[in-house]
């Protein structure tokens, strides 16, 4: 494959990480709107796509940035576009859009401190709620948290790849520090990388439907391909025709959470660290779980039973494993950059009794292992 | 068990004899969802009747033809054609159709909104894409009102109209849209009414033939805005259009706004059809130029 | 003055087929016939719409000229047939 990042080692930008796994992944269209911290990957990609014969546009605005990935992806090509807190607001509408008419493509976010314009060149992490709730009506994502730059590169992989399974739009949410930190990155084989590829329909046109409820997931009929289905933002029945009876329109907003529900624990990924006789829980993400982690190593060593527990996707969140764990430890420490979002999260499925505490830190910046020591410490009453 | 309406229509009309006229156009309108849900007295079923014969006469394969929608009245246009059909979001079918066509060239993408979805909520999406020069169709059926959600005004609102939301009377001044088009960019402006039929399909046939982004608005009755407006039944509008419409394919067009008035001329023509370079001919060049590896930098 | 040869010309005369189902009552096809043949029913159809009807006695006067097919909304009007008669039936 031409133009490709070819296997190997190398010590690279979390952004530029994202955008030749992109490439690799087979995305060929970017649109997108240049916004910080995200703007390297535009840059990136606006540079590598012509390169392998994709195509790149810098839209007017986020909103047509995201409707403009999903009509590329409508006909047929994997797309993406990349932002940040205040043009994923924006493009919260099409979240639902992506999910009525369930066309695949990926958003990456990467996250800063908010809210509104906050501080552009530094780290948030306040948009997890907004991944799974932001949009209105029912549907489900799926959102990935990085926190290296090598989970940068493979989680854009398995972006695209869950998005072209499912049929619906998944986000990665880096974070500043992980999109601007330089980072190893070893790119396997190519025959090691699966590639994912949305289900072609079977039968001919005038069988297809292009909802069709006998399906979880349907085949998709792309643009111009002879299918000529009316694909409507509007509740529709299997034909695609817009509906207003009952039973129609609640199968398929059934249907379409029913998708990634029924397949949460295929999904949903995490990493334990030190956790199997824990009795202080640790449970942070991106950037911010490589201090815990720090803190957790050095307090190991002088005894203290501290684990980590590290959510890869924030959606489908994996909530078995932690209310497994919850029923074990005696207490659960949340620290996240935002001033609280998966703590609810995690109240919600950890064991009823259990102390649940929170550290939230939202100054812009990832709290030092020192300053998360302490706090765990003091937890501990030592 | 399904609703009432679903039962109406399947019983009255699953017997439906047409004519040698509407025998072709069988093939690009989908018979089984009529009747289609247009008012009595609204233009859209005229403009539906005029795209499907465009489209079998373009000499382009229909399975090449996309339609894209917005909300409104005119975004259910597209559903009523047996083609592939996008019913998108409120003011964003120009930015998917950008994306549909750029992600494959050889589609004839057609975006088809009414005045509030194209120039209203969708106006950002609307100047940009005249001003890369996309090679897309948006046609563009004014009805001076916001229709499916009862009649509020929009950007083409005429000063001094009465409407839901300007019940004392509208003081805002309207866009004039073939200004706006030529001013944004666009290569192809024409403007119809729908009864200007055979025109408006001509018109029609010669836009999917423009390389270029190709505006066609069409001044379209609504019972909605005439029935508050000086137009109580149902044919005073097309009346209107039928003795005031004066066609000038050279006017200037800063001076071809629609205030409705009756003293005043309503301008109609095919008023601009210029060839430039599209964006997606300038893109392929630049795929071209930088895998052949003279990339600037 | 009689003109010679009438038999010999033939004119041309639409019949006209309505749905009254599909028909929505808006008047444009009775609007813009140009020989007015058409105008608005007693009955109405099940939607309570007046659908259009030839005007009695103007069943021959249909010049075929499809303006109402082409006007119509609603697919609800259009030409059957175009018959043909000598002309020498319908001078008097």
């Amino acid at each position: 494959m031409p133009g490709l990042l070819r296997p190997g080692k190398y010590f690279m930008q979390g952004n530029i990480a994202i955008g030749e796994a992109a490439l690799i992944a087979g995305c060929r269209f970017y649109a997108g709107y240049p916004i910080t911290p995200s703007n390297e990957i535009a840059e990136w990609m606006s540079r590598r796509l012509p390169e392998v014969g994709g195509v790149f546009i810098q839209m007017e605005d986020e909103i047509g940035s995201i409707v403009a990935v999903l009509g590329a992806s409508a006909a047929g090509v994997k797309a993406m576009t990349a932002t940040s807190g205040p043009g994923f607001s924006l493009m919260m509408e099409s979240v639902g859009l992506a999910s009525m008419m369930e066309i695949p493509s990926v958003i990456v976010n990467v996250m800063r401190a908010g809210p509104s314009t906050g501080i552009p060149t530094l780290v948030g992490q306040g948009d997890i709620m907004q991944a799974k709730w932001g949009s209105h009506g029912d549907y489900e994502i799926i959102a990935y948290l990085p926190n290296s730059v090598q989970e940068a590169f493979d989680f854009t992989i398995k972006a695209f790849n869950t998005a072209e399974r499912y049929r619906i739009m998944t986000m990665v949410l880096a974070d500043q520090v992980i999109g601007h930190m330089m980072g190893k990155l070893i790119v396997p084989d190519y025959s090691e990388v699966e590639l994912v590829e949305r289900e072609k329909p079977t039968v001919s046109p005038d069988q297809y439907l292009v909802a069709d409820s006998r399906y979880l997931i349907p085949p998709m009929a792309i643009a111009g391909a002879g299918y000529r289905v009316n694909y409507d933002s509007l509740t529709h029945d299997d034909r695609g025709y817009p509906s207003v009876d009952r039973e129609v329109s609640f199968r398929l907003v059934q249907r379409l959470v029913r998708k990634i529900r029924e397949n949460e624990r295929k999904i949903a990924e995490w990493e334990e660290y030190e956790t199997d006789d824990a009795d202080l829980l640790m449970v942070a993400y991106g950037c911010t779980s490589r201090s815990v982690k720090e803190v957790v190593k050095k307090l190991r060593r002088e005894g203290f039973r501290v684990g980590l527990f590290r959510p890869k996707t924030a959606w489908p969140f994996p909530w078995w494993r932690l209310r497994e764990l919850s029923e074990r430890v005696n207490k659960i420490l949340v620290v996240e950059i935002n001033m609280g979002q998966m703590v609810h999260v995690v109240r919600e499925y950890a064991a009823r009794d259990i102390d649940i505490m929170h550290v939230p830190y939202a100054p812009g910046y990832m709290p030092d292992p020192g300053y998360i020591e302490g706090i765990v410490r003091k937890v501990y009453g030592a | 068990m399904s609703s009432a309406v679903d039962r109406v229509r399947l019983k009255d009309f699953s017997s439906i004899a047409l004519s040698t006229f509407y025998k072709g156009l069988e093939e690009a309108i989908r018979i089984d969802r009529m009747p289609h849900i247009f008012c009595p007295g609204c233009g859209l079923g005229i403009v539906l009747k005029g795209l499907a014969e465009a489209i079998l006469k373009s000499g382009i394969p229909i399975e090449k033809h996309v339609g894209v929608s917005g909300i409104g009245c005119t975004g259910r246009l597209p559903g009523y054609l047996k083609i592939d059909a996008y019913h998108v979001t409120h003011g964003r079918p120009i930015a998917f159709a950008v994306g549909l066509k750029l992600a494959n060239p050889e589609l004839e993408v057609t975006v088809v909104g009414g005045d509030g979805d194209i120039v209203t909520i969708g106006g950002n999406h609307f100047i940009h894409a005249a001003r890369r020069n996309h090679d897309i169709n948006v046609i563009i059926v004014n009805n001076f009102i916001y229709g499916m959600t009862g009649g509020q005004y929009g950007a083409t609102t005429p000063v001094g109209s009465y409407t839901t939301t300007s019940p004392h009377g509208h003081v805002e001044y309207p866009f004039n849209i073939p200004l706006l088009a030529y001013a944004a960019g666009a290569t192809f402006i024409a403007r119809w009414t729908p009864i200007h039929y055979a025109q408006m399909v001509d018109t029609f046939i010669q836009m999917f033939e423009h390389k270029g982004f190709a505006v066609v608005e069409i001044i379209a009755p609504c019972v909605l805005y005439g029935e508050r407006n000086r137009f109580p039944s149902y044919t005073d509008m097309v009346k209107y259009f039928r003795d005031r419409c004066v066609i000038d394919n050279e006017a200037d067009l800063p001076k071809i706004g629609i205030s409705l008035d009756p003293k005043e001329p309503l301008v109609i023509g095919v008023f601009h059809k210029v060839r430039k370079k599209t964006y997606e001919e300038l893109y392929r060049e630049l795929i071209e130029r930088v895998s052949k590896g003279g990339a600037k930098e | 003055m009689r003109l010679l040869n009438l038999e010999k010309l033939f004119i041309p005369i639409g019949r006209l087929r309505v749905e009254p189902e599909l028909c929505k009552g808006c008047g444009f096809c009775i609007e813009f016939c140009p020989r007015k043949v058409l105008d608005f029913s007693e009955e109405v159809n099940s939607k309570g719409y007046h659908y259009p009807i030839i005007k009695r006695g103007m069943e021959d006067l249909c010049t075929a000229c499809g303006m109402c097919q082409r006007i119509c909304p609603d697919y609800a009007i259009y030409l059957e047939r175009i018959d043909k008669i000598p002309a020498s039936k319908l001078v008097r």
